[in-house]
C-alpha cells in the first residue's frame, strides 16, 4: 500500500528550483531515506508533505488525503521532527505531550495510554516531570520522537534527525527508530546528509539541486558503483592515471594526489596489477562503496556540509548553470 | 464538532501561556512593580508641585485607573511577544502543523494574553485599599468587565505587531515605542479634557484613553464631587465599552488575517 504518493513535484521560491519534478512513492512500514547535501531540496519537500509549504507544481497524497485541500486530514495521519528543536522548554516533558494531544484532539484516557507507552520507547519516562530547559539535546530529540507518536500517525517523518547530536547518542537514537519500525510497523520517512545513515533505509531517494539522481536500495545503489573501491598513492598520480586508462581502460579520479578506480572483483584485480603497472606506486587500499562513493558516482562530486546556505549553494549552481 | 475543536485547540493555547507566565515569578513580580513605582514617584512629584488643588480630587486617585490601565496594557503587550518567541525558538511549527484553524491559535493567544493582564489587573485592585483608595464593592464587576474589555483591545493590538514582527527585539522595540505614547496621551496622568487639538485627535483613536476614562469615571464614582468628576471625563461610560468593543473585534480579524497571511 503506498502512503506517500508525489507526482511531478516542483517548487519555487524567487525565481529558483528548490525541487525539480520529482515523483516517488512511500510504501506503508518502511524506513524511506531522502539524502543529499543542504539546499538539496530535502526540507523543502518535508514541508511540503507536511502542508506547510504549497507546492508550485505537481500533485502530492499523504495517507491518500491531498496536501493542498485536505490539509488537517493530512496533519492528523502525520507526526513530524524537525530539524531543528519545537519542544517548549519551560515546560514539563509530560506538559509538551499533553499540548500535542489536545492539539491533535486525542482523548484523555488515549493520551493516558499513550503517554506511558512512548516515553518508555524513548527512554524519558523517568524524567517525564522534567522541564525541558534540563534536557541535553539527545534527550530533546527523543522527547520529539515521542509527541509525533502520540496521535498514532501513519507516517513519521524526520528531518534530519540526529544532526548535531554526538555518534554515541546517534546510534542510540537508531535503535530506537529501528524498534518503531520493527515494532509499530510504522512508515518513516526520513532525511539526512550522513551517508552511514542512509544505510538504514529500506528504499533511498538520492536528491541534488532538486532533482532525484538516484532511486533504490541502498544495496543496489552500492552495486551501480560498479563494485569495489581501489584507491593507490602515487607520486607520479598523472602517469598513473593515463596507465589505467590506456591499460584497462579505467577512468580513474584524482583528488588530493590520490587515485580512485571503481572496479568489479577488486581482491583479483589488485594482484594482476601490481605485476604489471609501470608507474611507481606508494600505497593502496581497498573498499567496499559505501553510499558516499554513490554520491559521488552520481554527481561527480563529495557529500559534505557545506559551508554556504542552500540559498547561496543555488545561486551558484544556476550561476554556473548559465556559463 | 468543528466549533468544539477550535475550543480545545484554543484551550490548550491558552493554557500553555499561562504555565508559562506562573513560571516566570521575575515577570510577574517586575510587572506587579512597575506600575507602583509609577504611582509613587508622579503620584507624588506630581502631586506636590503640579496638581494642587485645580481638580477638586485627591492626584493619587486621579492616577489610580490610570496606573491600573497602564499595567494592563504593558502585560497585554508583552504576554503577546510569545508568539514571536514561538516563531523564533521553533514552537510556532509545532502549532502551524496541528489540524487546528488558525482562528483558534489566535484566540488561544489572545485569550492567554487577557487572562494574564486582568489577573494583574486585579491585584492592583486588591491593593488599592493600601494606598488610601476606597472601592465600593458594587464597583467591582464593573471594573473587572473594563479590565477584560481593556485587555483584549490591546492583546489583539500585540498579536497583530507579533505577527508582522520577525525577531523578539523588533517587536520589544516597537512595543516600547507604542507604549509611552499611549499612556502618556491617554488621559492617565492630566485630564484631556484643555488639550491641543492634535492631542485629542491621538487619544481618540488610542483604545486606552477610553479604558482610562472608564475606569475613573466607575472607580471614582461616589468618592468624589460628580462635578469634578465630570469635568476629566470624556465620554459616557457605555461610549467608552463601545469604541473598545468595535476596536478589539476590528483588530481581532486583522491579527488574525496577519496571521494567517504570514504562516
Amino acid at each position: 500500500m503506498e502512503i506517500i504518493k508525489v507526482r511531478n513535484l516542483v517548487k519555487r521560491y524567487n525565481g529558483l528550483t528548490a525541487v525539480d519534478h520529482i515523483s516517488f512513492s512511500v510504501e506503508k512500514g518502511e524506513i524511506f531515506g531522502f539524502l543529499g547535501p543542504n539546499g538539496a531540496g530535502k526540507t523543502t519537500t518535508i514541508n511540503i508533505l507536511s502542508t506547510l509549504l504549497a507546492p508550485t507544481q505537481g500533485e502530492v497524497y499523504v495517507n491518500n488525503f491531498n496536501v493542498l485541500t485536505q490539509k488537517n486530514q493530512v496533519r492528523k495521519s502525520i507526526g513530524l521532527v524537525f530539524q531543528d528543536p519545537s519542544l517548549d522548554d519551560r515546560l514539563t516533558a509530560e506538559e509538551n505531550l499533553y499540548f500535542h494531544a489536545r492539539l491533535y484532539h486525542v482523548s484523555h484516557s488515549e493520551y493516558q495510554k499513550k503517554k506511558e507507552e512512548v516515553l518508555r520507547l524513548v527512554e524519558l519516562w523517568d524524567r517525564r516531570k522534567d522541564i525541558v530547559k534540563t534536557f541535553s539535546g539527545g534527550m530533546k530529540r527523543r522527547l520529539e520522537i515521542a509527541r509525533g507518536l502520540i496521535h498514532h500517525p501513519a507516517v513519521l517523518f524526520l528531518d534530519e534527525p540526529t544532526l548535531g547530536l554526538d555518534p554515541q547518542t546517534r546510534s542510540h537514537l537508531w535503535d530506537y527508530i529501528l524498534r518503531l519500525k520493527a515494532e509499530k510497523e510504522m512508515t518513516i520517512f526520513m532525511t539526512t546528509h550522513y551517508m552511514n545513515e542512509a544505510d538504514y533505509c529500506d528504499r533511498l531517494i538520492i536528491i541534488d539541486y532538486g532533482k532525484i539522481v538516484g532511486f533504490d536500495t541502498p544495496a543496489n545503489l552500492k552495486k551501480a558503483v560498479g563494485g569495489d573501491i581501489i584507491i593507490l598513492g602515487s607520486p607520479q598520480p598523472q602517469q598513473l592515471k593515463q596507465e589505467l586508462a590506456q591499460k584497462y581502460a579505467l577512468a580513474a579520479k584524482e583528488e588530493n594526489g590520490t587515485i580512485m578506480v571503481e572496479i568489479n572483483n577488486g581482491k583479483t584485480f589488485l594482484p594482476r596489477l601490481f605485476e604489471e603497472l609501470q608507474t611507481q606506486v606508494t600505497s593502496v587500499s581497498l573498499r567496499e562503496p559505501t553510499l558516499d562513493d554513490v554520491f559521488l558516482h552520481l554527481t561527480g562530486r563529495k557529500i559534505r556540509e557545506e559551508e554556504a546556505t542552500p540559498l547561496d549553494r543555488m545561486r551558484q549552481h544556476h550561476f554556473r548553470r548559465r556559463r | 464538532m468543528e466549533f468544539r475543536m477550535t475550543v480545545e485547540a484554543a484551550g490548550a493555547i491558552w493554557q500553555r501561556e499561562f504555565i508559562r507566565y506562573w513560571r516566570d515569578k521575575t515577570r510577574i513580580i517586575s510587572t506587579m512593580v512597575q506600575p507602583l513605582m509609577f504611582l509613587a514617584i508622579f503620584g507624588t512629584g506630581l502631586k506636590s508641585s503640579l496638581a494642587r488643588g485645580d481638580f477638586g480630587l485627591d492626584f493619587v486617585q486621579f492616577m489610580y485607573p490610570g496606573i491600573i490601565a497602564m499595567s494592563i496594557m504593558s502585560v497585554s503587550f508583552f504576554s503577546t511577544i510569545s508568539t514571536v518567541w514561538d516563531r523564533e525558538f521553533g514552537f510556532l511549527k509545532e502549532i502551524l502543523v496541528a489540524p487546528i484553524s488558525r482562528v483558534s491559535i489566535t484566540l488561544g493567544k489572545i485569550l492567554g494574553a487577557v487572562t494574564i493582564a486582568s489577573i494583574q489587573g486585579f491585584l492592583l485592585l486588591v491593593l488599592a485599599p493600601v494606598l488610601k483608595i476606597r472601592l465600593h464593592p458594587l464597583t467591582f464587576p464593573y471594573l473587572l468587565l473594563f479590565m477584560i474589555m481593556v485587555a483584549f483591545s490591546l492583546a489583539s493590538l500585540g498579536l497583530l505587531i507579533a505577527s508582522l514582527m520577525k525577531t523578539t527585539e523588533s517587536f520589544g522595540l516597537v512595543m516600547q515605542l507604542l507604549i509611552f505614547p499611549m499612556f502618556f496621551v491617554s488621559g492617565a496622568f492630566f485630564p484631556l479634557t484643555s488639550v491641543p487639538r492634535w492631542m485629542k485627535w491621538l487619544a481618540a483613536v488610542n483604545p486606552l484613553t477610553y479604558g482610562v476614562d472608564a475606569l475613573r469615571q466607575i472607580l471614582l464614582f461616589r468618592q468624589t464631587p460628580a462635578e469634578a468628576l465630570y469635568q476629566v471625563s470624556l465620554h459616557p461610560v457605555s461610549v467608552d465599552a463601545l469604541f473598545l468593543l468595535v476596536f478589539s473585534v476590528v483588530i481581532i480579524s486583522l491579527a488574525a488575517l496577519a496571521f494567517n497571511k504570514k504562516n
